[in-house]
């Protein structure tokens, strides 16, 4: 399995992704500057990872999402392609509009930094499938734009088509529908606030992220 | 040539900062204030000389592109003389 990740000014989960790509796929990702890199032929998934492109100037990930590369992620994602997006990362397919609604100010106005219960809405997608039988995982989030939202009809339409991936337990910023994570039509595209990419079973404790991972693996 | 952009969230969007400062307000004793919506204002200096009718599409499409995410947000702008 090949895997890229992009990396913006301001990026800062890019290394975390970097070493969960590896420990789960066996093979190093590419790291693909956003002005003047290329995602290999060939990569099967490409990861936008957190952190604050361009400062969250203007709204979070809007600069990101007219960068240079983003043209190339659009061709990855219309050849069938598998994009994750973490964090500033699902901040970022929002605006490229490859996801739809958009992430606004929590609604407590705090920034939220903890570990979240998530509930798995369905482990039949590609992102889920290593979390069958498991209703509920944690995985930690750390954002201050988390707050998902869609007009209605737009939510029905992810509900009724399975396209929530994941909802929070306990709702830690104002998300319709406590929407933490929501897939593209094709469900190859996954835009998720919480970080799986920061409990691998490492130092930083927990392994419940992991799933993610190893159920694109399965799935490539 | 100057554009001034004003972007606001649409109505039903949620503004918690513009709630927070309307909850500010009441408590300073401003009690006639119901609500408050915080936006953005966005100047740019354009070309001299540009054909007016240009520089409007041309300005909607920079508000469409990147300026205004109007999935959450309206736009309005006005190109002035300078």
């Amino acid at each position: 399995m090949k895997t890229a990740v992009i990396v913006f000014p301001g990026s800062n989960c890019d290394r975390d992704a970097q070493v969960s790509l590896a420990q789960a796929t066996g093979t190093e990702p590419a790291m693909v500057w956003h002005k003047d890199g290329t995602i290999p032929d060939g990569t099967d998934l490409v990861m936008i990872p957190g952190g604050f492109s361009y400062g969250d100037y203007l709204r979070c990930g809007a600069m990101a999402a007219n960068s240079p590369v983003i043209a190339q992620l659009h061709a990855h994602a219309a050849r069938g392609g598998y994009v994750l997006g973490v964090c500033n990362g699902f901040q970022i397919l929002a605006e490229t509009g490859l996801l739809p609604g958009a992430l606004v100010r929590n609604a407590s106005l705090n920034f939220v930094c903890k570990p979240q219960v998530l509930k798995v809405e369905s482990a039949n997608t590609a992102f889920t499938s290593a979390y069958a039988g498991q209703d509920e995982v944690t995985i930690p989030i750390a954002h201050h734009d988390g707050n998902y939202m869609a007009d209605e009809t737009t939510l029905d339409t992810l509900e009724g088509d399975g396209r929530v991936a994941f909802r929070y337990a306990g709702n830690p910023n104002g998300s319709a529908r406590d929407i933490a994570g929501v897939l593209s039509e094709n469900g190859r595209v996954l835009g998720m606030m919480p970080h799986p990419e920061r409990a691998i079973g490492g130092h930083e404790g927990g392994s419940d992220g992991l799933g993610v991972f190893e159920s694109l693996v399965g799935a490539v | 040539m100057k554009a001034t952009v004003h972007i606001g969230l649409k109505p039903g969007v949620l503004d918690p900062q513009g709630k927070a400062v309307a909850d500010t307000l009441g408590r300073m004793g401003y009690g006639e204030v119901e609500a408050a919506r915080i936006g953005k204002v966005i100047e740019l200096d354009l070309e001299d000389g540009l054909n007016a009718e240009q520089a409007d599409a041309r300005v909607k499409e920079m508000c469409e592109k990147l300026l205004a995410n109007t999935v959450i947000e309206s736009y309005r702008f006005e190109i002035t003389a300078s």
